[in-house]
């Protein structure tokens, strides 16, 4: 049934709202420019908070979700998204009962959620999959349905930083003066795990799981040259990282190379190219 | 000289209190049926040796940590403002000390407390543009300091303010304390490891060491049996100090001062800085067989 509605939801956004007339390269382009864009806001408090280690075990674990998808034969963004977010809420009540510490746990959740999925995914003898696509990405099978998903996430997260920009921020800067001050933390922080597992089944399709994490860090690694402010970093985290989505996709395009990895490639050139650049 | 105790006297609005806070950590009991309270006005000081539990129960009174039993009560919608003990910023933030200072938050209504006042009395206009990772552990220390007063506190809570910093800047530290306490009137809770120059404007010291030993006027605490026997006795109200010289501070001339105060500093170090220290314990839950007040939590 959902399936169904996703389709007519798909059949309208491509005929009715023009999407087809993109083709799939310019549907690509735009759920990567989408990506790049949402990536952005997130990425730069994971390089502030030293929080890549958390992307990466969201990302590991967001494998599980496909896996599930392909068990209960639902449909794969909402299955995976669900997932994550169930994965990242553990995670975050995990880390607040301090028993181990959060990278013992982060790699431990990890690496036995990715083991499980690929597990999962080997007994369903019937089904076909491009695991590859997966942990590599395929930006081509981008469909319309997705970039309505990039776009509801990018609507989510704007509110979610006009509202608390500040006091991510000081929650950053340290936790438990924020919390004296009156900052909702736990809730402001659970909202920011929330999205960032939102924003991981997302791109998943588009850089695959091993390499989402570099999506999030490499662009706001780069803008720290560029950037004075807070502002500044988050504004230069989004130019690069629309940057490297078109020099990755071109590069695909000419050279035929996998997609994910090239836009990897493009953010890694831009960062050390920027690395030469004395601090603004 | 000093002002006779005020303790149970004060007329004072009651900011905080706590009653019977007891607290366990991993099964051990590391705070015991500890209950005091905190006046409009008053300085209370929190010292005990290294593992007492200071730390938990700064955090329990700030609201950080839930303790396993007994409760705090904070007026309401009580201001506090709160200078950490560190505070580490990940260098790939950019953030420059007037932008750190300018997202303090407040729920004042106006300024009570001006800002140019504060930035001026503590000397940091110079370290506004400059990138917060950059500056020294004792500009860090004023920064903080003027943050905590930047949410115009009824409660200004210190958890060792003068760590790391020197003699010279440990006394301008605390006279100015006392005198924006005194300006304000806001209530100042603070933890140290050492009584030596807090003494001096402290109107009650509460000795800790999982349990309150001692409390009281600092004048009594450090002529109690119990105080000798954790912290060694001292010369009353002087302050007694030990010179851990280190290299990095000695570029500054020590007779300039970071802070400016309305009067001159007007104390003395004793030149006598011998401890005695083993004496016999009154108090058997002291547990204060070692003695040592040495440096670092």
């Amino acid at each position: 049934m959902i399936d169904n509605a996703i389709y007519s939801i798909n059949q309208f956004l491509l005929m009715d709202m023009g999407l087809a007339a993109l083709g799939f390269l310019g549907m690509a382009l735009l759920g990567g420019i989408g990506l790049a864009l949402i990536s952005a806001p997130l990425g730069v408090f994971v390089v502030w908070q030293r929080q890549s280690y958390f992307g990466a075990t969201l990302a590991h674990s967001a494998l599980l979700g496909v896996s599930v998808a392909l068990l209960m034969e639902t449909n794969l963004s909402i299955t995976i998204i669900v997932v994550s977010l169930l994965i990242a809420w553990g995670i975050y009540t995990l880390s607040h009962t301090k028993q181990l510490s959060s990278d013992t746990l982060l790699g431990i959740l990890a690496h036995s959620s990715l083991a499980l999925g690929l597990i999962l995914i080997s007994l369903q003898n019937s089904v076909q999959i491009d695991l590859m696509s997966y942990l590599f990405g395929d930006i081509l099978s981008i469909n319309a349905f997705d970039i309505l998903l990039i776009a509801f996430i990018g609507l989510l997260i704007a509110l979610f930083y006009k509202a608390h920009w500040q006091d991510l921020l000081n929650i950053t800067l340290n936790s438990e003066l924020a919390h004296v001050e009156g900052t909702k933390v736990k809730q402001v922080q659970l909202q920011f795990v929330l999205l960032l597992a939102l924003m991981i089944a997302l791109s998943m399709k588009i850089v695959g799981v091993l390499l989402i994490t570099s999506l999030l860090i490499i662009p706001a690694a780069a803008a720290r040259r560029l950037a004075h402010t807070p502002e500044q970093m988050l504004g230069w985290s989004m130019v690069i990282g629309i940057i490297s989505v078109l020099l990755g996709v071109a590069a695909s395009y000419q050279w035929d190379l996998p997609t994910g990895p090239a836009i990897v490639m493009a953010a890694t050139a831009l960062f050390l190219l920027l690395l030469s650049k004395k601090q603004a | 000289m000093q002002s006779e105790p005020t303790i149970n006297s004060s007329p004072a609005k009651c900011l905080l209190s706590a009653q019977h806070i007891t607290h366990n950590f991993a099964g051990q009991e590391v705070l015991q049926e500890i209950s005091l309270q905190i006046h409009q006005g008053e300085v209370i000081t929190l010292i005990g040796p290294n593992g007492a539990g200071k730390s938990t129960l700064l955090k329990i009174l700030l609201g950080l940590l839930k303790p396993s039993n007994g409760k705090v009560w904070r007026d309401k919608n009580l201001r506090i403002g709160f200078m950490p003990q560190k505070i580490q910023i990940d260098q790939t933030l950019p953030m420059t000390v007037r932008r750190f200072l300018d997202l303090a938050a407040t729920q004042a209504n106006k300024d009570s407390i001006p800002r140019e006042q504060v930035l001026d009395d503590l000397n940091i206009e110079g370290l506004l543009d400059k990138p917060i990772q950059k500056i020294s552990g004792g500009e860090m220390q004023r920064v903080l300091l003027a943050r905590a007063l930047y949410t115009q506190p009824q409660l200004l809570v210190l958890d060792e303010p003068v760590q790391g910093v020197d003699i010279q800047g440990q006394s301008e530290i605390y006279q100015y304390l006392n005198q924006i306490r005194n300006r304000y009137q806001f209530g100042i809770l603070m933890v140290s490891h050492d009584l030596h120059i807090v003494m001096k404007h402290t109107d009650q010291v509460l000795c800790l060491n999982k349990h309150i030993c001692c409390s009281g006027h600092p004048l009594e605490v450090s002529q109690s049996p119990d105080f000798i026997t954790l912290f060694g006795a001292q010369e009353p109200g002087i302050a007694v100090y030990e010179h851990h010289h280190n290299s990095q501070q000695c570029e500054h001339s020590h007779g300039e001062g970071h802070i400016h105060l309305d009067s001159p500093i007007s104390f003395a170090p004793s030149s006598k800085p011998d401890k005695i220290l083993g004496h016999s314990c009154s108090d058997h839950n002291c547990g204060c067989s070692d003695s040592t007040s040495s440096n670092k939590s």
